[in-house]
């Protein structure tokens, strides 16, 4: 197992050195100019002369990169562009907006996904399980922008049920950022109108981006329950004259959520994605706001900055998962 | 060339009968999967017949009746700039076919030539180009595509070119699979015995024999790529207005959804109805390809 968990530590570190190749590739080779979208269309060339040494975009390419790669090895992302402000500072402010958002919405798609692949695969064939079979089918179709649009246009403006677009009313001041998740904060400054409102804010943006993932996440379990219902040592359970829901429980349910939760993890990616379109609605300041706002600026140190975070982030999930998994199922043979 | 015999043209007749017998079949076994097909074949002929279905030019304004509800003079209403959204929707259609149709042949084609020259070489080969896949499966879809986007410019021809960057190593997966079995097949191993070259090896044998997944898939990133390159436009780094692209649609009407909800829900319900079409088409080619769910 050790060897195992080395092996895939050190193949994660070469794919990590690949992702940093490939964004830095992305924003000094493709031909766009950060120089004007920058500066505008009336700088003067002494002013580009300066903006370009500033940022080392006076080097020659593979200089660049290994002045990047080394400032990365310190952890280092380089200055934004747009805010004039580290990168790794900013990445530091608006990451935990995104975990907390990211967190909920997986909470969403786990909580309503398992629940709804059991009883549908347990109730095959039965109205729920048409009924689930179609929702997690337009679930996985709808774009998940729209879906925010309504959720925010019936329960926000018209309804008033729940707080509309940011984190916190405006009339509230947030609680001392010691993990800058807000739920957390204020929970450690025993400040409830905040953990109240907080929360509020949370839900319609938790639901819109947890949609995808429930709908995919309930699709496996299906799958993976109806695989093993119709073992045999389900039937044998149940001849023994085992209750049915223990058979479920115990017996299927657990080695069905072995292909799970490989889409579980994967869902992770699926989140971090969303919350670009999801967080551009709900005024939600995360990452993906932060990234959109920073490509439209081609603002670059900025881009590479939240892609690498998330693609860190994402590997991390998934090596997580890979443990999980040869924790939980012992057939699974490493070496 | 062989002389059409009447016993010849009698099988021909027969095999022709035992397809449309084993479509039916199908089509009756997994009723979902035929609607996504007839979804899939309605989308296209909607897309192809644009210019003759459409009651007005996509950017002809009205603006008279700017916002007018859905009815009999305009079925699907019309836009915040008086636009028929009827034929906005129509020759979006062209543009989201368009799209799933140039992803899927360059991530298809890409994503084909890297996993079948890895699974097929093996090796060294192998690992390098299997690493590289890797890479791009470390990066969630969306934020990829938006960086590359964003470098590239936006417009609907760079987000097709970025979203094809980040659906191409799914393919790759698949074929590396198929190419690692089939490469021990008999038959490959007959075929090198005789002499024949790696590449007419994989062309003529691997590849045809390796395409029953990579259909399948093709039928998922139709569906993917349409929803991501509506997404892409929909923050800005897509098809720019006043473009008929659905997502543009959308995110032009956004204002709308509380008073005139057609305005940004009809694109909306447009991207549904394609994309459950094409997700419905793949798993029933799935559950078809896929002997042990044909037998459930």
């Amino acid at each position: 197992m050790a060897r195992y968990i080395l092996g895939r530590i050190a193949s994660v570190s070469l794919v990590l050195l690949g992702v940093s190749v490939l964004t830095f590739f992305i924003a000094h080779v493709i031909p766009a100019d950060p120089v004007l979208a920058a500066l505008g269309e009336h700088a003067r060339d002494d002013q580009i002369e300066a903006f370009r040494r500033a940022y080392g975009l006076d080097r020659p390419v593979p200089v660049q990169f290994v002045v990047y790669l080394g400032r990365l090895a310190r952890g280092d992302l380089g200055v934004s562009i747009r805010t004039r402000r580290p990168v790794a500072e900013d990445l530091r402010e608006f990451l935990p907006a995104t975990v907390e958002l990211g967190t909920a919405a997986w909470l969403v798609a786990l909580l309503l996904g398992i629940p709804a692949g059991i009883l549908s695969a347990v109730y095959r064939d039965r109205p729920f399980d048409h009924l689930a079979r179609l929702g997690a089918l337009a679930g996985a179709s709808l774009p998940v922008f729209w879906l925010g649009l309504v959720l925010l246009g019936v329960f926000y403006y018209r309804l008033q049920w729940f707080p509309g677009p940011g984190r916190l009313d405006v009339a509230l001041s947030p609680p001392l950022l010691r993990t800058g998740l807000l739920l957390v904060d204020a929970l450690l400054a025993r400040d409830g109108a905040v953990l109240r409102n907080a929360a509020a804010h949370l839900i319609l943006p938790a639901l819109t981006l947890g949609l995808f993932s429930t709908a995919v996440i309930a699709r496996m379990t299906r799958s993976a329950m109806l695989d093993v219902l119709y073992q045999d040592y389900v039937r044998t359970a149940r001849a023994k004259g085992l209750p049915r829901r223990r058979v479920i429980v115990l017996h299927a349910l657990k080695n069905a959520m072995i292909p799970t939760l490989t889409i579980i993890g994967i869902s992770f990616g699926s989140l971090l994605s969303g919350a670009v379109l999801t967080e551009t609605i709900f005024a939600w300041p995360g990452l993906g706001r932060y990234a959109t706002a920073s490509a439209v600026s081609l603002d670059f140190p900025a881009v590479m900055g939240v892609t690498l975070v998330i693609a860190l982030l994402y590997t991390a999930a998934n090596l997580l998962v890979d443990l999980l998994y040869a924790r939980i199922d012992p057939r699974v043979r490493y070496g | 060339m062989h002389a059409s015999t009447p016993a010849s043209a009698t099988a021909k007749l027969a095999a022709a009968h035992s397809r449309r017998r084993s479509l039916l079949l199908a089509a009756r076994r997994s009723p979902l999967a035929a609607a996504g097909a007839l979804g899939v074949i309605a989308f296209v002929l909607l897309a192809l017949a644009a210019p003759l279905l459409a009651p007005q030019p996509p950017d002809a304004q009205r603006l008279e009746y700017r916002l007018a509800p859905p009815g009999r003079a305009f079925p699907l209403g019309l836009d915040q700039l008086g636009r028929d959204i009827l034929s906005r929707i129509l020759y979006g259609a062209r543009l989201s076919l368009v799209v799933g149709i140039v992803v899927v042949a360059l991530a298809g084609v890409l994503g084909t030539a890297v996993g079948i020259t890895a699974g097929f070489v093996g090796g060294h080969m192998d690992g390098v180009l299997m690493r590289v896949t890797d890479v791009f499966f470390a990066f969630p879809p969306l934020i990829l595509a938006m960086a590359i986007a964003a470098a590239l410019g936006p417009s609907l021809t760079n987000a097709m070119v970025a979203i094809a960057a980040v659906t191409w190593p799914v393919y790759a997966r698949l074929s590396r699979a198929q190419a690692l079995v089939l490469r021990r097949q008999e038959f490959t191993e007959a075929a090198r015995a005789i002499g024949l070259s790696d590449l007419r090896i994989v062309v003529r044998h691997v590849l045809p024999n390796a395409l029953g997944p990579l259909i399948v898939q093709a039928s998922f990133n139709m569906g993917e790529a349409i929803l991501i390159a509506a997404g892409l436009s929909f923050i800005g780094f897509g098809a720019q207005p006043p473009i008929p692209e659905w997502g543009v649609m959308v995110s032009e009407g956004r204002d709308y959804i509380t008073t005139q909800w057609w305005v940004p829900t009809v694109p909306a319900l447009a991207i549904l109805l394609a994309v459950t079409g094409f997700n419905l088409l793949g798993d029933g080619l799935r559950d078809l390809l896929d002997p042990r769910l044909r037998q459930r």
